[in-house]
């Protein structure tokens, strides 16, 4: 038995036997983590000590009978979310040196489950990109070919997850940051309605879009997860007071008696052949499980691209205006005044990509634009929204590739912003919708590469999604899907 | 043309950024080429749609006005790149 291929609930039931122990399972992962992560760079940072305590807490409480399935599994943490001690950088050379003074919510949930924190994991500066290659530390690897990307902006969390350096980890999208990067990677990762896990401690990129979600090598492992971390919180404002659930009880109900749309404007030219091959298939699967599909349509689709990129970088210039090196993280010294440290210190703390974002969000905010740009682009989020409500008024749930091309080779784009921003077709509008969405594995390309099957609810439907994405995995043929062993 | 150098200049200036000469270049290339993609929103007639800045029907959530515990100030300036006493410390202002 390999400890590193199990999942929660298996884990759990060998806890609960005393046939392994947490302290035995989190050194095993810290081992993998040490020895894979030169060549992958999926972790930032490694948090050995707070794991064996937490693990050894772990292995106490199930002695003393107070377990839950969370207690002593091993999870990596996007190094956008606030552990209360731990560095958290954001991807950023601007938050060098930062150890957040409390906790985010969702690691106050998962502690008092008795979960164990393996590590911070590497990411797009402030989860700006699709690649992991606008890191501060250097970019992620693909487990399943080290000369390509991991996708992004939650990479290392992917990467992670895919090459068993956890059991599961916590991304977050904004534009598609967890769904994407587990298409990738061969792995699953959920995006929860906007508002259904709180935002409160996650460094915010673009407040109206950010969402915490879980990836896992499982659907049910997912599921766990999303219980975990999901519920109403008064820290965050925008948080839903909407009930949650057992989010594992909905599995085992399958596709029987569910309406699938397909959404034609994401079946495009410019797909990637084994993509929509590999994407047909798996609906084809689902179709002959007794799942009803028929095709609907989101006219707006090819407006998303526009109006994420105006959206985001707005919200973004406003929300990183207070990286000024006055608070906290980084510096330059001995500056003329405060104006000439504002701008040195800014100049030399971000990277190229969060830079360019925060000039175009700055000039769609300014004066004279702020009509052309960011009003025309919140008029277009109302029709996006609109599509999405009339498709689901048709259908339970929508199918589609989570983006047009497996993996790509690091620096194949990183001087060509604007396609880049063009890869994030199909994941975006979700984000201007706030509705939840999934990646499933759903096949190889011929180069052996991962591709996701992309499956959207309506809001607050993540029961509905976990349902559906549970059936398909059963029948896919790719559970678990591992990388080759010689990529590693 | 949707930016010329001068304007990316001072929207630099606006967002506390210092560009370099070559780097002025290379970004007003690279925003005309992404405006210029922006445009494509023109193509659609949005007269009456009322804006949306927000995924959920959010509302002011408010509370009762009541103290409750938050960082102590040493807490809160142990991150301070720079600190006198309890204050953050910068530069001169002026």
């Amino acid at each position: 038995m390999d400890l590193l291929d199990l999942g929660i609930p298996q884990l759990a039931d060998l806890y609960a036997r005393g046939e392994v122990s947490p302290v035995e399972v989190t050194q095993a992962y810290l081992d993998a983590a040490e020895t894979a992560n030169p060549e992958l760079n999926a972790f930032i940072t490694l948090t050995p000590d707070l794991a064996l305590k937490q693990a050894r807490a772990a292995a106490d409480r199930i002695a003393a009978g107070e377990q839950t399935l969370l207690t002593g599994v091993p999870l990596a943490i996007k190094d956008v979310i606030c552990i209360q001690g731990a560095p958290t950088t954001c991807g950023s050379r601007i938050l060098a040196g930062f150890k957040p003074p409390f906790d985010a919510t969702v690691i106050t949930r998962l502690r008092q489950a008795g979960a164990v924190f393996l590590g911070k994991t590497n990411m797009d500066e402030f989860a700006m990109g699709s690649s992991t290659e606008h890191s501060a530390y250097g970019p992620t690897h693909n487990p399943w070919a080290l000369d390509r990307v991991p996708g992004g902006s939650s990479g290392g969390s992917a990467a992670a997850c895919a090459a068993r350096l956890c059991v599961g980890a916590l991304g977050s999208d904004t534009g598609g940051s967890i769904r994407q990067p587990a298409g990738h990677c061969g792995v699953v990762g959920l995006k929860p309605t906007y508002g259904r896990v709180s935002r409160y401690g996650l460094v915010a990129f673009a407040s109206s879009l950010d969402q915490i979600g879980p990836l896992a090598r499982s659907v049910t492992d997912c599921a766990i997860l999303l219980g975990g971390i999901a519920g109403y919180d008064a820290s965050d404002s925008t948080s839903a007071p909407a009930p949650t659930a057992d989010y594992t009880a909905c599995l085992s109900q399958g596709l029987k008696g569910l309406t699938i749309g397909l959404p034609k404007e994401y079946f495009i030219e410019g797909l990637d052949p084994d993509v929509e091959t590999a994407v047909r298939r798996a609906i084809q699967a689902m179709e002959a499980e007794g799942a009803e599909v028929r095709e609907v349509s989101l006219p707006h689709t090819e407006y998303a691209v526009a109006a994420y990129y105006i959206i985001a970088p707005a919200e973004a210039s406003s929300n990183l205006a207070r990286y000024d090196g006055v608070k906290y993280g980084f510096r330059i010294e001995k500056s003329a005044d405060l104006r000439d440290m504002y701008l040195s210190t800014r100049s030399t703390g971000f990277g190229p990509e969060v830079i360019r974002r925060i000039m175009i969000g700055t000039y769609v905010l300014s004066a004279g634009y702020y009509d052309a740009y960011y009003r025309k682009a919140t008029q277009v989020r109302a029709l996006i929204r609109q599509d999405f409500d009339q498709a689901f008024a048709q259908c339970d749930l929508l199918a589609c590739p989570v983006a047009p091309t497996p993996a790509f080779k690091i620096g194949e784009m990183v001087d060509d912003p604007l396609t880049m921003y063009l890869s994030d077709v199909f994941t975006l509008a979700v984000n201007l919708a706030g509705i939840p969405g999934i990646s499933v594995p759903c096949g190889l390309s011929q180069d052996g590469l991962p591709i996701g099957l992309q499956l959207l609810g309506n809001h607050f439907q993540e029961e509905t999604l976990l349902r559906a994405a549970h059936g398909y995995e059963r029948i896919s043929g790719f559970p678990g899907l591992r990388p080759p062993a010689e990529a590693l | 043309m949707k930016i010329d150098r001068a304007e990316v200049e001072h929207v630099a200036a606006l967002a506390r950024l210092r560009l370099t000469e070559a780097e002025v270049d290379k970004m007003t290339g690279q925003l005309n080429s992404i405006l210029t993609y922006m445009e494509k929103l023109n193509e659609l007639d949005t007269a009456g749609i009322e804006p949306m800045a927000h995924a959920l029907n959010v509302f002011n959530a408010f509370r009762e006005d009541t103290p409750r515990p938050s960082l102590k100030p040493e807490t809160a300036l142990d991150n301070a790149p720079d600190r006198d006493r309890t204050f953050f410390q910068v530069p001169r202002v002026i």
